[in-house]
Formats: C-alpha cells, structure tokens, sequence
C-alpha cells in the first residue's frame, strides 16, 4: 500500500480526527456510547456507510449536475442506511431496538456526508472509499473510547461482562452514575479533544 | 387543549432537542458563537419543524402506513421500509420550497437565514423530529404541536448556548480546550441543568 493510501485511512484517526478537529457527527456519538455493544455497532455501520456511500458518489460523480448534488448524495446515503436498518432488524434485533432512532439517524451524520461533498465529489472512486474507510475509523475511535470510560466506570463491565466487582453484589467498587447520564459523554468528549489538541498543537483555535 | 400543551411543554423542557437526546449538535456546537446569528439558526429550524412534521404525518398515515393503501385498492401492501428516504425527501425539498419563497417574498428574511437554510437538510434534529413522530403514533394535530415544541426547544437551548459563549469570550482558557472543548463543557452542563426539568407535568 502507498504512502498516500496510507495516510488516507489512518491520519483521519488521530491528527485529522472528524469528531475532534472538524465538529462532525456528534449527536450518534453521545447518545449511543452508554455501552461498548451499541458503540461498536454504530462504529461498524457508520463505516460501512461512509465508505460505500463515498464509492458510489465517487462513481457517479461526474454525472450529477451541481445543483441537486446534495439531493442526489442524500438519496444514495439513504438508501444504504435502509439496507443497514434492514439487516439489523432481521438478524440482530435486540441490538436495533436499543440503537433505536440513531441508525435512521445516520443519514444526517455529517461525516457521510461531509465527507462525500468534501471528497467523494472530487476524488476517484478508490481513494474515495479509503477515505470513508479512514473517517469510520476515526468516528469509531473517539465512540470506543467515550463508550470503555463510561462502560466501564458507569456500571463497572466491558461490552457487558464484569470487570469491576460492584459493592451491590459484595465487590469493591462503587459505580459513578453520572457516567451513565448521556451528559458525561459531553465531558468526556471534551477531554479528548483537549488531549488531542495537546499532542497536535496546530489544531488548537485561535481568538 | 392541554393535551396539545403538554406535547408543546414535553418537546421544549423534557425532552429538549439537543440538550436531553443530543440531536442536531453538529450545528448547535458549530453555529453558536454570537446570539444574532443563533437566532437566526433556531427561527429556521422552528419554522421547518412546524412544516416538515406535520407533512411527514400525513404521508405516513395516507401512504406508508401498512393498510393505508387501502384507498388505491392495495390493502395489504405495508410500506413503512421506505420511511426514511421519504422523510428526507420531504426535508430536503421543504428546506428548498422554503429558501426559494423566502427569497421571492420576504428577502429580509432570506438575507438572515439564508446560509443556514440548506445546512438543515442534513440536521438530525429535524430528521430526529420526524422519526419520533412515527414511533410515537402521533395523530396529525399532535405532530404539529410536536414539531412547534420541538422547534422551539432547539432555538432556546441554541439562544441560550450563544448567550454563554459570548460571554466566554472574556476568560481565558487552556489553549487546547479554547473553542470547541469548552463548548463542549457548557453543553454538558447545560443538559445536566436540563435534566432537572425531567418529570415534570401540566
């Protein structure tokens, strides 16, 4: 693999993080992270999204006139979330009725379609897909991560086993509530980004 | 009457938008710096619920629905699979009718909303608003007053995010958490203080 395609799949994980950097597709990254299980398939999905719906767009890109691109990608993004909400519901329903609203949600995720106006439309189809690949990757790296905090140190588990042994069934450790209110994700989000933003001091905001 | 009240009161406080289910934070986070512009942002978002709700419950009902068909003489035809692509269908085009009748008859109008006009197309809240409507069975009155409450409640909680942040200009920060980290940080105390509203009833 070149360099390029390299750099196309991984720097958008730390260094060009699409939650962390360009504010995109947070709303599923709050809601969803109150448990590994659920994080990790909304990671999946949203990949799969991204890098389907920028082949697709990338493909056809030289024949959607300019004026109604964005109905035109947002039909192709439908489309695709569709075929995810299908498969979910007919072979892993509990899981699609805990995601309940966010899988539809997917369709308005900017990063789909941020990255398909941003990219998809000006790049040819394989780097296009790296790309969506890539930025699935990095979403999913920041859900993981806000998703083990909370799992672990809200109910003391790990995608639902025990780790921690709670006080209410004899153990040692005293679970933090407010690790499972949607609001801690907010913190907990914020303190990456200030992590981040330390290690890469070019992405910090000036006045 | 107070049956609508409460879905109103419910939308705006309890189930506040971007600050109790997290929906429409992209542009809640990004469009947030001065209230003007806020404004601007939550008036949009609340005259588009108020429509594209309200439309999408009618087409649920008269088409997609499983027996709505009945009318065309396909009673067993149930075509509730392809809701999402029609809702936002719906969304898209409402947002477009909208840009073009606000440019031709209300330019002023237009000129405040104008950039954020095409960006709720792919706002969740709106999306977000419509697909509870569906999963509530909401009859058509009730959606309206969803949408109105819905709509409402992302313009106070945006309003009031911009108001904060503004102020926020004055303090001075780490430099990694400047901007977005510390945006971040009062979003999630502002929902904290929004969960303080939960249970309440008219």
């Amino acid at each position: 693999m070149s360099e390029s395609k390299r750099e196309l799949i991984f720097s958008p994980i730390l260094n060009r993080n699409p939650i962390a950097l360009l504010v995109l597709g947070i709303c599923s990254a709050l809601a969803v992270t109150g448990q590994l299980a659920t994080a990790f398939v909304m990671s999946v999905c949203v990949m799969a999204v991204t890098a389907c719906s920028s082949l697709i767009i990338s493909l056809v890109r030289k024949r959607i006139p300019s004026t109604v691109r964005i109905g035109v990608q947002i039909m192709i993004i439908a489309t695709l979330v569709i075929l995810i909400d299908q498969i979910l519901k007919a072979y892993f329903f509990s899981l699609s009725k805990q995601l309940s609203i966010y899988v539809g949600l997917i369709i308005t995720n900017c990063i789909v379609m941020g990255r398909a106006e941003g990219f998809a439309m000006s790049n040819p189809p394989l780097a296009s897909f790296l790309d969506g690949i890539g930025n699935g990757l990095g979403y999913g790296f920041v859900l993981m991560f806000t998703a083990f905090i909370r799992e672990l140190l809200g109910s003391g588990t790990l995608f639902g086993y025990q780790i921690l042994p709670l006080t209410v069934n004899g153990g040692w450790y005293e679970r933090n509530g407010l690790l499972l209110l949607p609001a801690s994700a907010f913190f907990i989000i914020a303190l990456l980004i200030w992590l981040l933003r330390s290690m890469y001091p070019e992405q910090q905001e000036k006045d | 009457m107070g049956h609508y009240l409460n879905i109103i009161i419910r939308a705006v406080f309890i189930e506040n938008l971007p600050l109790s289910l997290f929906l429409g934070m992209c542009t809640f986070l990004a469009i947030s710096k001065k209230v003007k512009t806020a404004m601007g942002l939550g008036l949009a978002v609340l005259i588009i619920m108020v429509v594209t709700v309200p439309i999408n419950n009618l087409i649920l009902t008269h088409l997609l629905q499983p027996g709505a068909l009945a009318w065309a003489g396909y009673p067993k035809i149930d075509l509730t699979f392809l809701g999402l692509l029609v809702y936002i269908g719906v969304i898209a085009a409402v947002v477009q009718i909208l840009e073009m009748v606000l440019d031709r008859f209300v330019p002023a109008l237009y000129n405040t909303l104008g950039i954020y006009l095409p960006l709720l197309t792919v706002n969740c809240a709106i999306l977000g608003a419509a697909l509870f409507m569906v999963e509530r069975h909401y009859t058509f009155l009730e959606s309206t007053a969803y949408g109105f409450g819905a709509g409402g409640g992302f313009f106070l909680a945006v309003v009031a995010l911009a108001g904060i942040r503004e102020k926020l200009e004055y303090a001075d920060p780490p430099a990694g958490l400047r901007g977005l980290g510390l945006s971040f940080i009062i979003a999630g105390l502002m929902a904290m203080a929004f969960m303080g509203l939960s249970g309440l009833e008219v």
